[in-house]
């Protein structure tokens, strides 16, 4: 078959979603999202009596708590298939990429399994974060002092 | 006012995330990378602050504020103990949503099973 016979009859069977949809769906879930965190924050700084700083800390672990809950009831999965950047952005996307692995592979073992697969995923974000924020706290120390 | 920009902020770095994924053949994984590095990035002129005064918690939720973090908790130590302060704090702010996510995984995998 030729390559240009091949390539039409994939494009064929290629989901055709709208990028425009997906764009506007990501930016109203995403900007929940945002709403969502900072009404958090006012709800614990109001309710603790915290500061801003410890009230944020304290939004992120909900959050995260909230991304490995849905994930693990089994329905995120198919919120992240409709809303994508919408919610991987946010900090709930690494918190489903860590509970993914976890229990895709904990059939592997604990040891084995979760113990050395838990950051396939979202190891990357932490390992890149890391080398950048070393290297560009570097670059600030000596150009600005600190 | 801050809730209109926090859904405006954060909508707007899901919005350039979606279009990155749509028209690139990159996965989720390189765009969350991404942002980190652009949020570690953003923080070395002090920009990041800005968009946390102005946004409120609709900065803090993207990604992107893991490396504004990370970064932030670095300059803290640095402060006091010149370059090894980078070895040291690099973790301080960033270790609550890291510990939860690694606590929470572990437990919930445990209790549930996967599905399809």
């Amino acid at each position: 078959m030729e390559r240009k016979d091949y390539q039409k009859i994939v494009n064929k069977y290629t989901p055709n979603e709208s990028r425009l949809m997906n764009a506007f769906i990501a930016f109203i879930i995403g900007g929940f999202m945002g709403v969502l965190g900072n009404f958090l924050v006012d709800f614990y700084s109001y309710y603790f009596d915290l500061s801003t700083k410890d009230a944020s800390v304290f939004m992120i672990i909900t959050l995260v708590f909230l991304g490995c809950l849905f994930t693990s009831l089994g329905f995120f999965d198919k919120w992240v298939n409709f809303a994508k950047c919408g919610l991987i952005i946010p900090i709930t996307g690494f918190a489903h990429a860590m509970m993914s692995a976890a229990l895709e592979y904990r059939k592997e073992g604990l040891v084995t399994g979760i113990g050395s697969n838990m950051f396939k995923l979202a190891g990357s974000v932490i390992i890149f974060g890391v080398v950048s924020a070393y290297i560009f706290g570097l670059l600030r120390l000596l150009v600005m002092g600190g | 006012m801050t809730y209109f920009n926090a859904f405006i902020f954060c909508g707007l770095v899901c919005l350039i995330g979606q279009i990155i994924l749509d028209n690139t053949k990159l996965t989720p994984g390189h765009i969350t990378t991404i942002f980190v590095v652009i949020g570690a990035f953003l923080d070395v002129f002090n920009i990041y602050d800005k968009f946390v005064l102005w946004a409120g918690g609709g900065a803090l939720v993207p990604i992107t504020s893991f490396g504004h973090l990370l970064i932030h908790g670095a300059m803290d130590t640095v402060n006091n103990f010149g370059v090894m302060g980078l070895f040291m704090g690099m973790f301080d702010l960033t270790s609550s949503g890291i510990v939860a996510a690694i606590v929470f995984s572990f437990i919930l995998s445990l209790i549930f099973q996967p599905r399809d």
